[in-house]
């Protein structure tokens, strides 16, 4: 038995994936091998536990050394007139890296679900929101309502850990929490009460969503509406849903912007932060948008202090612009106006657009693309790999990251700098 | 490597020196006695020309959540002033909420060394200082927020001995990495959460039943006891509220002679006289300071433009946010810790509000006589944005350009102001007192903010210009812990600075209490909070810099 691995059990882990920086996990590590033996879930279990792969990178396919890959990429990316940065899925230290080497070669920095955060952004940037984060949630809220979101699907833990949770700081008792779906029904028993009260659950169509966000609004607002119904929803049942709001002492009102998916949905998320500004005209509520995992929050975050905005930032004339139409990934590809695509995702492994422009992809092991990029360098990933830094969706939580495992693995943020000394040695 | 900067005309109010002609010697970084036999490496002849330490913002949000959610507010002021990589500097934005590069680049240009974030959020610790790493060329550090967050409440409120408070608020200054502490509203960010949309000095949390006077002498107390050099850093109550000159001066006797610093003061120094009911509390506050030698204050002066208002105020904000110009804001409520309010802003010479506070603001400047307790601030951005400060130095220093400046604002507020007849202006030395020497010492920066032996060698050289609004922004050289970083307005060299920390003494056993209330109320493990050393100067650029706390405080 004189081979065998030593094998090493971890307290306290943060996740870097799960959008809701649950740190309890207990992870075995084995080698190369993880575990997460408590405290996981489907999301966060097979992120954690994603075997690694390659540990060497590849040009056109052939294994080389970093270095040739790093002189490789950067001869693609000092050819390209347009280069598109996306993926972002990183840690704090590799959106750094790479927002240097971005606005050094005029690139774009976009993300690979931008869509999903600029519902949110977008309504931030023109009219503001009033917010509260998970541990108000788990101390105060006394009515949850869930717009157009199964949130055990995205967020297995997020009822356990913020809802049902055994006691709070001001002695209410949580398992007398107010649940109400609208829109879309949960697909499991997360939101079901400890005794076993099911939440009051009014589904409606997507299409509807739009309106029955504006009726809660408006409702709210004190407004009579000439419909008696929408979208299926007895208007009588939308002003029970306001009451119960406005009786509220805390109420939060919550979605996945991920899963509004329809055109202008950010006009749905505006209404929805409506509401919550006019039932603070008498007491308080606050909007939870619940997102931002595999580095989506992080990678955002890092761009928006060092660029001024948040995602979508094109640097070809020289300084950060902002748009959230004209940068986006796949339409600068489809436009044939970007030459180069540099994917880079240390913490998520979705998938990258395939395109017929060269690509340089620089992610964790472990990565599979559908067609062999031009580079491929495979990196660890932070929390697992090295030390590092992730947000969780409510923006005000960065937790440290720490090393589980020795892989030899380099971090994309040395990646990304060697990319970048390799540009001055050109 | 020896550096001799040969014959400028020093400033250095923390040696007296008002205008002296001497040479100054910087090895490897300090700033030394001599060059001690040997031939400087390097010499500047500066004859003719004005020479100070670095200057230092005592006050200016720099760094953490909120600054990055008025920097996500805000688009259209970033495309105002698209800030384009050149030379060493990177692209970003500048104005209002500008982004972390071009911060450090603007302020280097001034001549600005250091500034201190003053709201850092123990829970949003972290964002603060990851972004404050991201600020080239600008040493840091931060003042840690308590007060309003739960755990202290219910200390406070179950009458716990001091000690106790002393030690979490010395645990919670170490996890933080902070150098001094700052309470914003007392209690009021909290009562907020519980629907409360006023909190008077003495008036109750309804839930806690404490005041924020006890908060506020609780809090200085600890600071006081734990001998944190920076004294308790104090936004009090009733920001922005007409007739809240009373609360301030009652903030100020009801903290019984321990030290205290009043920030951005001019916005807590409002009567209710006249038909319009808003007028002028400076001349209150300044004799109110002037007799209180435990009591400092900076100005939070407003300058007529746009800006976003940022602060961890979210009860105040809140009640402001329809002023919001444009139409739009941000409040939080954030993890039993604290909250937060982004506010746009248009500050209009014509309105009379406006003009009243910007007169207000230089009342206090002219009538505190004492230029050591203060500090030249515009609450970037709450007042105006930091790039402001040449303008404002003007204002200080040039009487005839402060009553052009007078005559143009609206009438009513300037004949409702005394500022016409106040006849002082500041010297240079005042100055360099006010940006520099002084907000060392009130810091407690033994190597900062003079030009003695030891200190770093941060360095601002000016070209004598009749125009002081040109002098102050635009100096020929700076030099930050002895590398020449500017150079006649060019970065010509892109360093990082320093973290400025205390790290106070505590009783450990606090920490078992802290487990169990993470464990049972918060959402992380609690070893997971504090900040390591590693997270701060892993990648190399920023370095810890930790300055002792003061013996004997502890009564």
């Amino acid at each position: 038995m004189s081979d065998q691995v030593s094998v090493e059990i971890r307290s306290n882990v943060p996740s870097p994936f799960c959008g809701i920086a649950s740190d309890d996990l207990q992870i075995q590590v084995s080698g190369l091998d993880v575990r997460v033996v408590a405290n996981g879930d489907a999301v966060t279990t097979p992120a954690f536990e994603l075997p690694v792969e390659a540990l060497k990178p590849r040009v056109a396919g052939v294994e080389c050394s970093l270095d040739e890959a790093c002189a490789r990429a950067a001869e693609l990316i000092s050819r390209s007139h347009y280069p598109v940065f996306s993926g972002f899925g990183t840690d704090v230290n590799d959106t750094r890296a790479a927002l240097s080497l971005i606005d050094r070669c005029r690139g774009v920095f976009d993300q690979k679900r931008s869509e999903p955060s600029l519902r949110n952004l977008l309504v931030v940037a023109d009219s503001g929101w009033m917010a509260t984060t998970l541990g108000e949630v788990k101390n105060r809220a006394d009515v949850l309502v869930v717009f157009g979101t199964d949130i055990e699907d995205a967020f297995p833990r997020f009822f356990e850990r913020f809802v049902w949770n055994s006691e709070t700081l001001f002695g209410q008792d949580p398992a007398t929490r107010e649940v109400i779906y609208i829109g879309r029904e949960p697909s499991g028993r997360a939101a079901y009460a400890p005794d076993g009260r099911a939440p009051w659950v009014l589904p409606c169509p997507s299409e509807s969503w739009p309106d029955v966000a504006a009726a809660l609004s408006a409702l709210a607002r004190g407004a009579r509406l000439q419909a008696s119904e929408i979208g299926g929803l007895a208007i009588g049942d939308l002003q029970k849903v306001v009451e119960r709001l406005k009786n509220a002492s805390y109420s939060v009102v919550t979605w996945a912007a991920g899963q509004l998916d329809f055109p202008n949905a950010d006009l749905t998320v505006q209404q929805l932060c409506q509401l919550v500004v006019v039932l603070n005209e008498t007491t308080r509520s606050g909007v939870l948008p619940l997102g931002g995992q595999n580095g989506d929050k992080t990678a955002a975050q890092v761009c928006a202090w060092q660029t001024g905005y948040p995602t979508r930032v094109s640097f070809a004339r020289g300084y950060p612009e902002f748009d959230p139409f004209l940068f986006g990934t796949d339409r600068l590809l489809a436009s044939g106006e970007a030459d180069l695509l540099v994917w880079v995702a240390s913490l998520s492994t979705l998938p990258l657009p395939v395109t017929d422009v060269p690509t340089i992809v620089i992610a964790r092991s472990g990565m599979r693309c559908e067609r062999e990029p031009e580079v491929f360098i495979p990196v660890g990933t932070p929390g697992i790999d090295h030390v590092g830094h992730a947000y969780r969706c409510d923006s005000v939580v960065a937790l440290p990251l720490y090393k589980l495992r020795e892989s030899g693995l380099p971090s994309a943020q040395a990646v990304l700098q060697g990319i970048e000394n390799a540009l001055d040695a050109l | 490597m020896l550096t001799k900067l040969a014959g400028g005309k020093v400033y250095d109010p923390a040696h007296g020196q008002d205008g002296v002609v001497r040479d100054i010697f910087i090895r490897d970084g300090r700033i030394v006695d001599g060059p001690g036999g040997d031939t400087p490496d390097r010499t500047y002849d500066l004859s003719g020309r004005i020479v100070m330490a670095g200057a230092i913002d005592m006050h200016t949000h720099i760094g953490g959540g909120k600054v990055t959610i008025a920097r996500t507010l805000l688009p259209e002021d970033h495309r105002g002033d698209p800030a384009v990589r050149e030379g060493l500097m990177r692209g970003g934005c500048g104005h209002a909420a500008p982004s972390t590069l071009t911060t450090g680049y603007r302020y280097a240009e001034m001549g600005y060394t250091a500034g201190f974030e003053p709201a850092v959020l123990p829970i949003n610790a972290r964002q603060a200082h990851m972004e404050m790493a991201d600020v080239p060329l600008m040493d840091v550090g931060g003042y840690v927020m308590l007060g309003s967050d739960d755990f202290f409440l219910r200390l406070l409120s179950s009458g716990a001995d001091q000690r106790l408070i002393n030690d979490y608020v010395a645990w919670t200054i170490r996890s933080s990495q902070c150098i001094g502490v700052k309470v914003v509203n007392p209690g009021g960010i909290s009562a907020f959460k519980f629907n409360q949309r006023k909190l008077d000095l003495d008036e109750d949390h309804t839930y806690y039943g404490v005041t924020p006077r006890q908060i506020l002498q609780s809090l200085a107390r600890a600071v006081h006891e734990l001998g944190v050099p920076h004294p308790l850093h104090v936004h009090g109550c009733n920001l922005g509220v007409p007739g809240n000159v009373d609360t301030t001066l009652n903030t100020i006797a009801g903290i019984e002679g321990l030290p205290m610093h009043l920030t951005h003061v001019q916005f807590h120094s409002y009567g209710t006289e006249g038909d319009r009911k808003f007028s002028s509390g400076a001349a209150r506050i300044a004799e109110a300071v002037n007799a209180n030698k435990n009591i400092t204050v900076d100005v939070g002066q407003i300058l007529f433009g746009a800006t976003v208002t940022a602060s961890g105020d979210s009860m105040r904000q809140h009640a402001n946010a329809g002023h919001a110009n444009p139409a739009k804001w941000v409040c939080m409520d954030i993890e039993c810790d604290a909250g937060c309010g982004v506010v746009p802003f248009k500050y209009r010479d014509q309105n009379f509000v406006n003009a009243l506070q910007w007169c207000i603001g230089l009342e206090v400047f002219l009538m505190v006589e004492d230029p050591w307790r203060v500090f030249l601030t515009t609450d970037h951005p709450n007042g105006a944005p930091f790039t402001s400060y040449p303008h404002l130095i003007k204002l200080l220093m040039d009487r005839s350009f402060r009553n052009d400046m007078l005559a143009t604002i609206n009438p009513d507020a300037a004949a409702l102001s005394n500022l016409g007849s106040l006849q002082r202006e500041y010297s240079l030395y005042e100055i360099a007192i006010m940006t520099r020497a002084g907000a060392a010492r009130l810091l407690g920066l033994s190597d900062r903010g003079h030009l003695g032996a030891g200190a770093g060698a941060d360095i601002t050289v000016y070209r004598p210009q009749d125009d002081v609004e040109k002098m102050f922004e635009a100096p020929d050289y700076v030099f930050k812990d002895g590398e020449l970083v500017v150079d006649h307005g060019m970065i010509v060299n892109v360093v990082w600075g320093n973290v400025h920390t205390i790290r106070p003494e505590y009783d450990r056993s606090i920490e078992g209490r802290l487990k169990d209330y993470f464990d049972r109320y918060l959402t992380m493990h609690v070893d997971n909070f504090p900040i390591s050393d590693w997270e701060l100067e892993g990648d190399g650029r920023s370095k810890i810099l930790i300055h002792p706390c003061r013996t004997g405080g502890r009564s």
